[in-house]
């Protein structure tokens, strides 16, 4: 690995996008179960659901500054390190960008109004109302910069002609083929994350020995919410495969070590792949990979091997779609057992055994986020605007890249270790219990 | 009509937005840190973060609207600015992140924290010095385009008593255009403790505001003399800019209607920033990229218009609610919401 102004580059954006991904991951799914928790409260008159939507607002405020500073880095960053790809790109991507901020800007507004209006309506609807535009802003967000990915995976709406853009058609360079699928896939999967994340930290204080109905009811809350998100996760992640299939084969090819074109290809499960291309001790599928790509056993899947040497995306790919898809086919599983014991009274839904997976499943659906995204952006390479520009064409050529990166790399650490210490203390000085006593203590 | 022109005014305008409320979010940073050391904390600090609280969020969004606005409209200056601003960009990021992450860590978890504190309040008055130097080289010199690459002369930046006046100014004025909005908000919450001290300050840096302006003026006669003389054409716009100024600072010093000397103050900076903006046209980057130069093409042009004009009926009504709710609400700014 050289370490030249592009290596660099990748580097530091690869940095940022992988911490900001925590926090808009977060940013996009918790306010979908503040509202649940909130207007279940309302409905059923129940404090135990207001007091969860509470706290979890409290916590989600901290983890949305850290989003929204993030976010504004890899927004500038995107002209700092990448500025030839920007000058092309720009012209046709700036539409999505521009209104990502629109509905940035709408979030903003309307979280800042939902954090301080909490006892000031005499009905606690109109307050409930607030969380609406809160959830229509970030998930329109992370739809608009979802496109522009899409985008960059299957480009079209314009014509590049000796280096100059023309013909633009912003809506079909929005809408392009990528982008149905992998919407789907990142809002669905933002919302699974966030739910087991905060059924991590219910399932963690029941395991603490907390045994207050706060906790459970959080627990169970979430766990239906984690199946109904796991399930439509797997959905969307099946017809992101299909789309691959159909749009770009050189990734499924090297996420799968799939090399020759073949009819009635085979899915691989793990295993490795040794210095002469041979595959060892995976699990062989057969003819699945056709199936999954077309709806068909015995569909000819294009292998890796057809495309030149120079755009093949590296075939270390393949470790990352085992990693996601596993923890995709946990989430499900977990979630699914939990609402099983918990429907059939033969079994504690609360065994240890039980609560200690659900724990696993938060970090675990976050290693998910990471890794699928490696897999969705290492799986272009080389490209950075697929069949039109190399990622090599699009660096800065400006010093100091090297400088940044380090930089950059201790500010994240120190952000994750302060943002964790105040979220814990936070939280531990005020225990669900006390918070109950003094604030609903009227119900 | 000219849609470039029409376009550099929009974003113009959000940056001028942008130079408002971010300047009172800096300064309040700053006045919240140097209330906490002299030990004035209890006077200040609950005016300062009750006001800061709901809105500090939507600030950081004006300045998001501003870079993917102008890259939007004008992606030639992506390429350009994206060069050069490498390192002075990345610090401001840099002080950005520090400044958004620690005012929640402070303000949201552990309050009374010193060292959070510090950090929020001294990036306070970094960051303007920080994001100043885009316009300062917006002005040319710093930088150079040699073999079909774009080389920035860190050197002739730092070296330059343009660039370093440009700093000085930033710095002060947001200091008291912070200062001037504090105290109209600490009266109006009827707390007059807090209003004594705000108002001190406020008064403290109005000199200085106008001595480093014509600073300002003076170095960009030496560095970019075809500025000089079209700004002096615009000279009505700068007159206007200081018989505001003069008019805030006497109901300042006289302790009356604070709320006219704040709009006083918005309009003071409002002539500054456009007759500045105005004579620098047509170049967003001297002499490289011209308004013209670097407009996108027609069609996304026209996209980006229509999207912008949906959306400003979306933020207007909810802009309006969120000041009605926290800004004109006497109730919340006394502190009894």
């Amino acid at each position: 690995m050289e370490l030249d102004n592009v290596m660099l580059a990748r580097l530091l954006t690869t940095t940022t996008l992988a911490f900001h991904i925590i926090f808009a991951t977060i940013g996009v799914g918790v306010p979908v179960m503040i509202s649940i928790a909130e207007y279940i409260g309302i409905k059923r008159k129940d404090p135990h659901y207001l007091l969860l939507a509470r706290r979890w607002t409290r916590g989600f405020v901290v983890t949305v500054a850290v989003g929204v500073v993030t976010g504004t880095c890899i927004g500038l960053q995107l002209s700092l390190l990448w500025p030839s790809f920007m000058k092309i790109a720009g012209q046709v991507i700036s539409l999505p960008l521009f209104m990502e901020t629109f509905a940035f800007f709408f979030e903003a507004i309307f979280l800042g109004i939902y954090l301080y209006t909490w006892d000031r309506f005499k009905k606690p609807l109109y307050h409930w109302l607030l969380s609406i535009p809160v959830i229509i802003g970030s998930s329109a967000s992370a739809f608009f910069i979802t496109t522009v990915n899409a985008f960059m995976n299957t480009p079209q709406g314009f014509q590049l002609e000796n280096g100059a853009i023309t013909a633009i058609d912003p809506i079909q360079a929005m809408f392009n083929p990528a982008t149905p699928s992998k919407v789907l896939h990142v809002l669905t999967s933002a919302y699974l994350t966030s739910a087991f994340i905060l059924g991590m930290i219910a399932a963690f204080q029941l395991l603490r020995g907390k045994t207050d109905e706060y906790y459970k009811k959080a627990l169970k809350l979430t766990m239906i919410c984690s199946f109904i998100f796991a399930f439509s996760t797997a959905v969307a992640g099946d017809i992101s495969a299909k789309f691959l299939a159909k749009h770009q084969p050189e990734k499924l090819a090297a996420g799968e070590w799939h090399f020759e074109t073949e009819e009635g290809a085979d899915l691989l499960l793990y295993g490795i792949l040794d210095e002469n291309n041979e595959v060892k001790y995976a699990i062989r599928l057969p003819k699945m990979l056709s199936f999954l790509s077309f709806n068909d056993f015995n569909a000819e899947v294009k292998g890796l091997n057809e495309f030149p040497e120079d755009e093949r995306p590296p075939v270390w790919i393949h470790y990352m779609f085992d990693i996601m898809v596993t923890i995709g086919v946990y989430t499900v599983v977990v979630s699914f057992l939990y609402l099983l014991f918990d429907k059939l009274k033969r079994f504690n839904p609360h065994n240890k055994w039980l609560l200690w997976s659900i724990v696993l499943g938060g970090p675990l659906s976050l290693i998910a986020i990471e890794v699928g995204w490696i897999f969705a952006e290492v799986g272009r390479q080389p490209w950075i605007l697929r069949g039109y520009m190399k990622v090599a064409e699009g660096a800065t050529t400006a010093d100091s890249v090297g400088l940044m990166f380090l930089v950059f790399i201790v500010l994240y650490i120190i952000l994750a270790v302060v943002c964790s210490t105040v979220l814990v203390k936070m939280f531990k000085n005020k225990p669900a219990e006390a918070e109950l006593e003094y604030r609903f203590n009227k119900w | 009509m000219d849609i470039p022109l029409i376009g550099i005014t929009v974003l113009w305008t959000f940056l001028y937005g942008y130079l408002i409320v971010a300047s009172i979010d800096f300064g309040a940073g700053f006045f919240a840190f140097y209330g906490k050391i002299t030990n004035r904390d209890h006077i200040i600090n609950h005016i300062v973060s009750r006001y800061l609280s709901p809105v500090w969020e939507v600030t950081n969004v004006f300045f998001v609207f501003f870079f993917v606005g102008i890259v939007g409209f004008f992606p030639q200056t992506a390429y350009y600015y994206g060069t050069a601003l490498l390192i002075p960009g990345s610090i401001a990021l840099i002080l950005l992140t520090i400044r958004g992450s620690f005012y929640a860590f402070g303000n949201y978890g552990s309050k009374d924290s010193k060292v959070y504190m510090f950090l929020y309040g001294a990036t306070g008055l970094l960051i303007p010095a920080s994001l100043s130097t885009a316009l300062t080289i917006s002005e040319g010199g710093f930088l150079e385009e040699r073999d079909g690459t774009v080389v920035f002369l860190a050197k002739e930046l730092f070296t330059s008593f343009y660039s370093w006046s440009v700093v000085l100014l930033a710095i002060v004025s947001v200091l008291f255009i912070s200062a001037s909005f504090l105290t109209y908000y600490a009266n109006r919450a009827g707390d007059s403790e807090a209003q004594h001290i705000l108002r001190k300050f406020a008064l403290f840096w109005a000199p200085p505001t106008i001595l480093a302006s014509l600073l300002v003026f003076i170095s960009l006669q030496q560095h970019n003399p075809r500025h000089f003389y079209n700004a002096i054409e615009l000279w009505w716009m700068f007159a206007l800019s200081l018989l505001c100024f003069l008019m805030a600072t006497w109901f300042i010093l006289k302790g009356k209607r604070f709320g006219t000397a704040f709009i006083l103050v918005m309009l003071q900076f409002f002539f500054a920033f456009f007759g500045y903006g105005a004579s620098h046209l047509p170049y967003i980057l001297d002499p490289y990229v011209t308004i013209y130069s670097a407009y996108t093409n027609e069609t996304m042009g026209m996209a980006l218009t229509i999207a912008f004009i949906l959306g400003l009926l979306l933020l207007i009504p909810s802009l309006v609610l969120l000041m009605k709710l926290f800004l004109f609400d006497a109730d919340y700014v006394k502190g009894k919401k």
